[in-house]
């Protein structure tokens, strides 16, 4: 099975990124855009491992390597 | 297999009569991938078709040189048994399309041009060109192409030292980005790329082959067009992480001797680095694509043959090697597949799937490429302006403001921050300078280094720009106190096919070769890049040059800035006060006409060698060279890097436009303590070098009698402003 | 006196960071390859700058995990003097050795020149060489060097004297102006509470010489050496 895991800085992060992605959005004239947070998505094909563990070793996964909790959130989507 | 027409022909860029010899040379009809694999071989790019009559014309030795043109990069020897091995490309069309990459992989290229030869690169320069200021895709070239630079050397650890920038509306469609990387090698430890020893395993190491790129060096050959945006999906992507594990699996394995011969797969990939290593050997190369280590799946021979994937290497080992290898390049965690080996049926057999794929002799492809003497029209030098026919500035004060934060002077801060200038910490003088200058790690010994090219001079006078650019590289390593040593060329044309540019080309070469003659200063390394044009419009001539020199001691050298109060200012050289194609016609007349600035060789090497010895010998407390902008930008520049202004009493017989603002050559402003003036004065005369008291360092203002007083804040803001508020968004 | 520096695939400023401890102790430390597990006997590690795994993922989170910093990590625990520098400093918030992270630089480029930086609070061991308030000149080279660490975290490193160093003027003036990478209250450099980690964006090991363009660094590696001999 595939895992997808979604990876945004946490709100109150200054994220300079998305905040360029902003003002180059207003530039071209979309004007109604308000806020935009950039992130990364990080897919994992999981070979062997069973459909009961995933949750809790794509989770492991996430706080020792793949987010830094200081300053990201994530969220695990797990794929057949 | 796909049946091969016509139009599969032209697309391929190859011409009828090219098309005629492949038949010829074949005595069959190619299949595709011998097709792809001619057209490639036979691009503009790699044979230098168009080209090699006349660089063949340059001088490219010297006692000091080790190898000239023709191998991975040039190598001079430095003495105690070291070498620089240097090399400078272009990397323009990729740039135009995806700047970031384009400049990122550009840098990555030239790079490995000089490990593969066995040297630890030690310095980073850039040659950057881009459109007019106001243009609006400017900003964001500007932007991709210097975080792009930054971003690959920065991340390998070599400092990006310096470089040029220009702005004009000539580049408006066509930016060059040409990058230069300096190694140090050791002279008994240098690698060439010639295949030998029949039976000696073909090996490839370094990331893996996927589809990117491919056709780069056919697309590096045409013009644009305003379907050039539909080019994207073949820009190459660039991984700085994995070539710094290259250098140093590559450094790693040079210290055994397991390495017969090393070549990088740059433009054209697998297949120009195999048919070049099997030409310069004079053997022939079996290939089994299959060993090639893939990134995607399904690829095709004609894909694996011209991928240009990067961060890849070809090299032939020594029978029996291949466990040593491996061993050090799986420690760096790299693809390592011995894929072929060396034949000698003097052919090129590729074969996947049990099948033969391709066939094709390897000296008719990679010797008898074409080669033109193509038509060529000689540019007539312009009739000089002379400083009579420009008129009197109103207020010298807003007229030297203007031009400290004109375009072609402003300061470059704003980019030479984003390049890690320090890292290897030996960069003792740093951008902004006349040349970068990078100790020999561990030794009293330093490599100046310095770009140069002034194309609105090429463009009005070919042969004039050609030997003011080489002349100019010279003129700023001796300011440093450096002797020059040789040059590398990167030359930036237009269509070829068009006389007009097939004559400033031909030009260009004819006064790079006087000057490198004149001044002992072979060309050791260069590249090509022609069809700079969009829909008809070519670039200025750009015959970018970087030049290294040597600093036997490097407490010897010289900076621009004024160092002290009260010390006396000089100007070696003379003045004739002719305006064509100065900054100051330019930005305060607003015309770009005119005889560029006369190049006298004898003179520019007298005067340069007065000022080197007096370097050396520790008389100069200061030393800039005068070029763009003339005298008084020169001093400008002097005053704004040691925070110290001047008071000037220049006594001339020109009118003050011209002799402040004339791009006169040969010229340096030099400083010096009263007592050591005076002795400089008399030895001036003996060696009949013109030399002239023309003012007083001290407070921080700049006056000049009744014309001129400003204070070195005023000037530092206008120069230092114009490229941030260029780059700065609006609203951001 | 031992020292040893931690090389990563990617490390870039090892043999600056190598020069600049040799030129202050008289001798090499001992280069410490990051697939090692042992860690030889040492009076401080060092945690060089560079672009350890090509930053991937983000910068140092790879080199956080890898075998040598386990190590790294148990020595730090017993009170062995850590220096981590840029690159270095990212390795040590991701291991959580120090707090706190280090993100893009405000304006998003990377940022190469020479910087004042005021000493917010003294250290003997690392800065007894400076007092606390005066300026000293180190170069920056990076493009993720925007500290941040939230509310509770920065009272705290403020209230207990953890800061080391603040981006500010060469009068010591620290400011929106001066703060050149974003970071929260102009944060530099910081210490671990035991007071045996120091972590800074800023490269000390550039400035050591008259011909590299200043001495700070040497001044500030003469005294790091002589407190731990």
């Amino acid at each position: 099975m595939k895992a997808r895991v979604t990876i945004s800085l946490k709100n109150g992060v200054l994220d300079p990124q998305g905040k360029a992605i902003e003002h180059a959005l207003h530039g071209l004239g979309f004007e109604g855009v308000n806020e935009v947070r950039q992130g990364k998505i990080i897919e994992l094909d999981l070979g062997d491992i069973s459909t009961d563990a995933a949750p809790a070793e794509v989770e492991k996964m996430c706080t020792q390597l793949l987010a830094n909790t200081v300053i990201e959130n994530y969220t695990v989507e797990l794929l057949d | 297999m796909t049946e091969i027409t016509k139009e599969i022909v032209s697309e391929h860029g190859l011409s009828e009569s090219e098309y005629e010899e492949v038949l010829k040379i074949l005595g069959r009809v190619p299949n595709i991938n011998e097709l792809g694999i001619f057209s490639v071989m036979w691009s503009e790019h790699c044979s230098y078709k168009s080209s090699k009559k006349w660089l063949k014309t340059l001088p490219t030795e010297a006692p000091w040189v080790i190898c000239g043109p023709g191998e991975n990069a040039g190598v001079v020897d430095i003495g105690d048994g070291q070498a620089a091995i240097f090399k400078m490309e272009s990397h323009n069309h990729p740039s135009y399309i995806e700047p970031y990459q384009g400049a990122a992989t550009g840098v990555g290229g030239i790079m490995r041009d000089v490990f593969t030869m066995g040297a630890r690169p030690i310095a980073n320069m850039n040659a950057l060109r881009f459109g007019r200021p106001d243009h609006p895709k400017t900003r964001h070239l500007v932007s991709g192409v210097v975080s792009g630079v930054g971003g690959y050397g920065n991340c390998m650890g070599i400092p990006t030292v310096g470089g040029e920038t220009n702005f004009h509306a000539s580049y408006d469609g066509n930016i060059l980005v040409n990058a230069m990387t300096v190694g140090l090698a050791d002279t008994d430890n240098i690698f060439y790329s010639a295949a030998a020893g029949i039976g000696n395993p073909v090996v490839y190491v370094g990331s893996k082959t996927g589809r990117d790129g491919i056709h780069g060096a056919t697309m590096a050959s045409a013009e644009f067009d305003d379907d050039s945006e539909e080019k994207r999906p073949t820009v190459q992507v660039g991984d700085p992480f994995t070539e710094k594990l290259l250098l140093e699996a590559c450094l790693e394995l040079m210290a055994t001797d397991a390495i017969v011969a090393i070549q990088d797969m740059g433009a054209a990939g697998l297949t120009s680095s195999s048919f070049e290593m099997a030409d310069k050997g004079g053997v022939g190369i079996q290939l089994d694509l299959d060993n090639v280590p893939m990134r995607e799946e399904a690829m095709t021979p004609y894909e694996i043959m011209l991928s240009e994937s990067q961060e890849r290497m070809l090299m032939i080992l020594k029978p029996g090697r291949e466990g040593e290898a491996k061993t050090i390049f799986e420690k760096w965690e790299l693809d390592f597949a011995v894929i072929g080996k060396v034949t000698d049926t003097g052919r090129m057999v590729l074969t996947m799937g049990g099948e033969i794929v391709a066939d094709l002799p390897v000296a008719p492809l990679a010797d008898s490429a074409p080669e033109y003497d193509r038509p060529w029209v000689k540019t007539e030098c312009p009739d000089p302006i002379k400083a009579s026919d420009v008129s009197a500035p109103a207020d010298l004060k807003k007229t030297l403001l203007k031009i400290m934060g004109s375009s072609d002077i402003a300061s470059r801060k704003w980019i030479w921050e984003q390049y890690d200038h320090m890292v290897m910490g030996d960069t003792i003088q740093r951008p902004g300078g006349d040349a970068a200058v990078v100790r020999i790690h561990g030794t009293d010994k330093a490599l100046a280094i310095t770009t140069d090219c002034t194309p609105r001079y090429c463009y009005a006078h070919p042969e004039t720009g050609g030997a003011q650019a080489v002349a100019e590289t010279w003129r700023n390593l001796t300011a440093t106190g450096a002797l020059p040593l040789a040059i590398t060329d990167c030359m930036n044309f237009g269509n070829p096919e068009r006389p007009e540019i097939m004559g400033q080309f031909v030009g260009c070469i004819e006064g790079m070769r006087d000057a490198c003659i004149a001044l002992d200063y072979p060309v050791v390394s260069g590249n090509v890049s022609l069809y700079n044009e969009t829909n008809g419009t070519g670039i200025f001539p750009t015959p970018a040059i970087g030049g290294i020199g040597l600093l036997k001691q490097s407490d010897h050298m010289a900076t621009l800035a004024f160092k002290n109060s009260g010390e006396v200012i000089l100007v070696v050289g003379e003045a004739s006060g002719d305006m064509g194609q100065s900054i100051y016609l330019k930005e305060i007349e607003g015309r770009e006409e005119g005889a560029p600035p006369s190049v006298d060789l004898a003179i520019e090497r007298k005067n340069g060698d007065f000022v080197r010895d007096a370097i050396h010998a520790g008389e100069l407390t200061a030393c800039h060279d005068i070029s763009d902008g003339g005298l008084l930008v020169a001093i400008s520049e002097m005053a704004l890097a040691g925070n110290c202004g001047a008071d000037l009493d220049l006594v001339s017989d020109l009118p003050l436009h011209a002799a402040c603002f004339s791009e006169d050559q040969a010229r340096y402003i030099v400083t010096a303590t009263s007592e050591t003036a005076e002795k400089l004065l008399e030895k001036a005369k003996l060696a009949n070098v013109p030399l002239q008291l023309i003012g007083t360092t001290g407070h921080n203002e700049l006056n000049f009698g009744t014309e001129l007083s400003i204070s070195i804040e005023d000037i530092r803001e206008v120069y230092s402003n114009w490229l941030p508020d260029l780059m700065t968004v609006p609203g951001n | 006196m031992k020292a040893a520096v931690i090389v990563f695939p990617g490390s870039n400023c090892d043999r600056d960071m190598k020069v600049a401890i040799e030129q202050s102790m008289g001798h090499s430390p001992a280069m410490v390859w990051h697939a090692d597990t042992d860690l030889p006997e040492t009076d401080l590690i060092a945690i060089p700058g560079g672009f350890s795994y090509g930053d991937y993922l983000r910068c140092g989170a790879i080199a956080g995990n890898s075998p040598i910093m386990r190590e790294v990590v148990k020595k730090a625990k017993v009170g062995t003097p850590i220096l981590a520098v840029c690159n270095g400093f990212q390795v040590a918030t991701e291991t959580g050795m120090l707090p706190g992270a280090l993100l893009r630089n405000a304006n998003q480029k990377f940022i190469c020149k020479d910087v004042d930086l005021k000493v917010a609070a003294n250290n003997e061991r690392f800065v007894g060489a400076f007092e606390t308030g005066q300026t000293v000149r180190f170069p920056v080279a990076h493009h993720d060097g925007n500290f941040f660490t939230d509310d509770e975290t920065l009272a705290r490193l403020e209230g207990e004297g953890l800061i080391a160093f603040k981006y500010s003027d060469e009068d010591g003036n620290v400011t929106d102006t001066t703060n050149i990478n974003g970071s929260r209250n102009n944060i530099a450099g910081i210490y671990n509470e035991a007071g045996n980690i120091l972590g800074l964006m800023p490269h000390p090991e550039r400035l050591i010489s008259d011909q590299l363009g200043g001495t700070d660094g040497k001044t500030f590696f003469d005294n790091l050496i002589n407190s731990l001999s």
